[in-house]
């Protein structure tokens, strides 16, 4: 679906605590016309591939913090993401790297946002701290309004 | 007698973590260690008890860069142990996944995570802004890599089709034709490659390395072969632990292999080439030339050149492959489970990376040992800072700190598999 008005992308590793977040997020998101969902494991140059040539795309991550649980939107369209909240990924080279890889080379989506949830814990195995599981729905609410007002944004453009 | 530190938090740029902390005396290095404190993985542990079968797909799970290799070596190993043989077309398709990890790894490494020592910049980030067209070449030809292993092998990362005895299912050459396609694209994007890492700047460092690589009657090595060295080792794989020992040093939770004769050795793009020149195709041996390499490569800085050679080796093999592929009647040989130990080694994008098995008769697994590259290179890391390190003194330690990382990057370490990053330290008195 290249022409999707929105792409959500749900980021982490399902098996890794709070981690977890970002993929769990975007399965309760529910697919409907001109909304794609897809999920990644965070490694930059595929997250840069999926946000070629799209119009806006939702990000939703865990990301590193004291308060597991909090809730950021960040406009990565308008400013680069903090590191201090994405500084941990398998290979040194994650979300903020691949959105500001994309920002670089000049391919960043004219919209693209970044939901990211605090997370306490990411040991393999481990369970999600409970302030994470609990912020789920509330970010996924965030989420679909926002996905509509993208949505209507894009027809009315369209 | 002046006493200085240098620390550096964190080495980008290296899969895993890591720190090097070096120790200088009066102007002289006392110390280099290089601290692999990414905690132990256990894997060979989670092993036994499992069925030979289920190898590959634990395996595959050590490393998200270069799963394929961990397959193959599993693979191999336990049809070593099964005495089994793959089918030639079985054979072929094994090669081409292992291209496409080649291409996909070495593309990573040479733009993403090397070039920006040569060019001067903190990261790609900051290269890519000055350099998009390099950049996107790099990116492309790594996706044609991602393209290969995702039909071959099922999925991009950790593939699943990868099975002892061959595959699940084997694509059909219709299939592949798209491939062709894109791989032509991808040899030219390699050559071009070749040429661009062949311009940076090198420093005049030479080293007398032991090299170690397969190598192949007739093939430049990925699957099979003998293991050899420039300094008289010619072995089976079934001979390894013979002549190579692991020894735990306190600083690393890495263990580090040597060879027990001589000590720290190499093995990566430069062992092979240097091994193997004369089995490159016609067209990776003419770039190689006019890039400057000679058939033996010293410098260990010129890694970068030799890796874009690889990788435009492992493009024209590819598509050599493909032309010449026939559907094979089934997708894998049967396998009978048996008692038995089983050995392989097989060219990983950084090295040579053993696997044994031990199997009871049912086909558990009783036993498993993986030596991977990066705990290969370790020692030879060390030798290299050492080594290098007295005539860089003079340096400011920004500039040092820089070389330093650059030296270690030299071997695309991935220290996640080796047991699997870095923050440096720099203690000058």
């Amino acid at each position: 679906m290249a022409n999707a008005a929105v792409v959500v992308i749900g980021v982490g590793n399902a098996l890794r605590a709070d981690d977890a977040a970002g993929v769990l997020v975007a399965r309760r998101l529910r697919p409907s016309p001109g909304v794609e969902i897809c999920e990644q494991s965070g490694e930059a140059t595929a997250l840069l591939e999926a946000l070629r040539g799209r119009a806006a795309v939702l990000v939703v991550d865990a990301a590193a913090g004291a308060e597991p649980g909090r809730l950021h939107r960040l406009d990565a369209s308008a400013q680069p993401l903090p590191q201090r909240l994405f500084g941990s990924s398998t290979h040194g080279f994650g979300v903020a790297e691949g959105i500001e890889l994309a920002r670089a080379l000049g391919v960043l989506p004219p919209v693209c946002i970044v939901y990211a949830v605090e997370g306490g814990r990411f040991e393999t195995g481990a369970p999600m701290s409970e302030a994470v599981v609990c912020a789920l729905p509330v970010l996924a609410e965030r989420m679909t309004k926002e996905i509509e007002t993208l949505r209507h944004a894009e027809t009315r453009d369209a | 007698m002046t006493r200085k530190t240098i620390k550096v938090d964190y080495l980008a740029r290296v899969e895993g973590e890591g720190a090097l902390h070096v120790t200088l005396h009066d102007g002289a290095v006392r110390d280099v260690e290089l601290r692999i404190f990414e905690p132990p993985r256990f894997f060979e542990a989670f092993l036994r008890g499992r069925a030979f079968g289920e190898a590959p797909d634990i395996t595959a799970r050590i490393c998200g860069i270069c799963p394929v290799a961990y397959q193959m070596s599993a693979v191999h190993a336990m049809e070593d142990a099964l005495g089994i043989a793959v089918d030639a077309p079985l054979r072929a398709l094994r090669r081409l996944l292992y291209c496409g990890e080649w291409i996909e790894s070495h593309g990573l490494h040479i733009y993403l995570l090397h070039a920006p020592d040569f060019l001067g910049y903190e990261s790609a980030i900051a290269m890519a802004r000055e350099h998009q067209a390099e950049v996107e070449r790099g990116l492309q030809l790594k996706k044609v890599g991602n393209e290969i292993v995702q039909l071959v092998g099922g999925r991009e990362i950790h593939p699943i089709n990868v099975r002892v005895g061959g595959f699940y299912r084997t694509p059909t050459r219709r299939e592949l034709a798209p491939l062709a396609e894109r791989l032509k694209w991808a040899r030219d994007a390699a050559l071009e490659t070749v040429r661009w890492v062949a311009g940076f700047d090198f420093p005049a460092c030479e080293r007398d390395y032991e090299f170690v690589a397969l190598r192949h009657p007739d093939e430049y090595p990925l699957n099979e072969g003998r293991l050899v060295s420039n300094k008289g080792l010619d072995i089976g794989a079934r001979d390894y632990e013979t002549h190579f020992e692991e020894r735990h040093v306190a600083h690393s939770t890495a263990l580090q292999s040597v060879i027990r004769e001589r000590g720290a050795y190499l093995v990566g793009p430069l062992a092979r080439y240097s091994l193997n020149f004369d089995r490159l195709s016609p067209l990776a041996q003419e770039a190689a030339r006019a890039a400057g390499l000679g058939e033996v490569c010293t410098n260990p800085y010129r890694s970068i050149v030799v890796r874009a050679v690889e990788t435009l080796y492992a493009c024209d093999e590819a598509l050599r492959l493909i032309e010449g592929y026939r559907e094979p009647e089934r997708a894998a040989v049967p396998v009978e489970p048996r008692a038995g130990v089983g050995f392989a080694c097989t060219e990983a994008p950084r090295g040579l990376l053993y696997h044994r098995y031990a199997l009871d008769a049912e086909g558990t697994i009783t036993e498993a040992n993986i030596v991977p590259p990066t705990s290969q290179n370790q020692g030879t890391i060390e030798d290299d800072l050492r080594a290098f390190l007295p005539d860089w003194l003079e340096m400011e330690d920004e500039a040092l700190r820089w070389r330093c990382e650059q030296t270690i990057r030299n071997y695309d370490p991935c220290i996640s598999c080796s047991c699997h990053f870095l923050k440096l330290e720099v203690e000058r008195g």
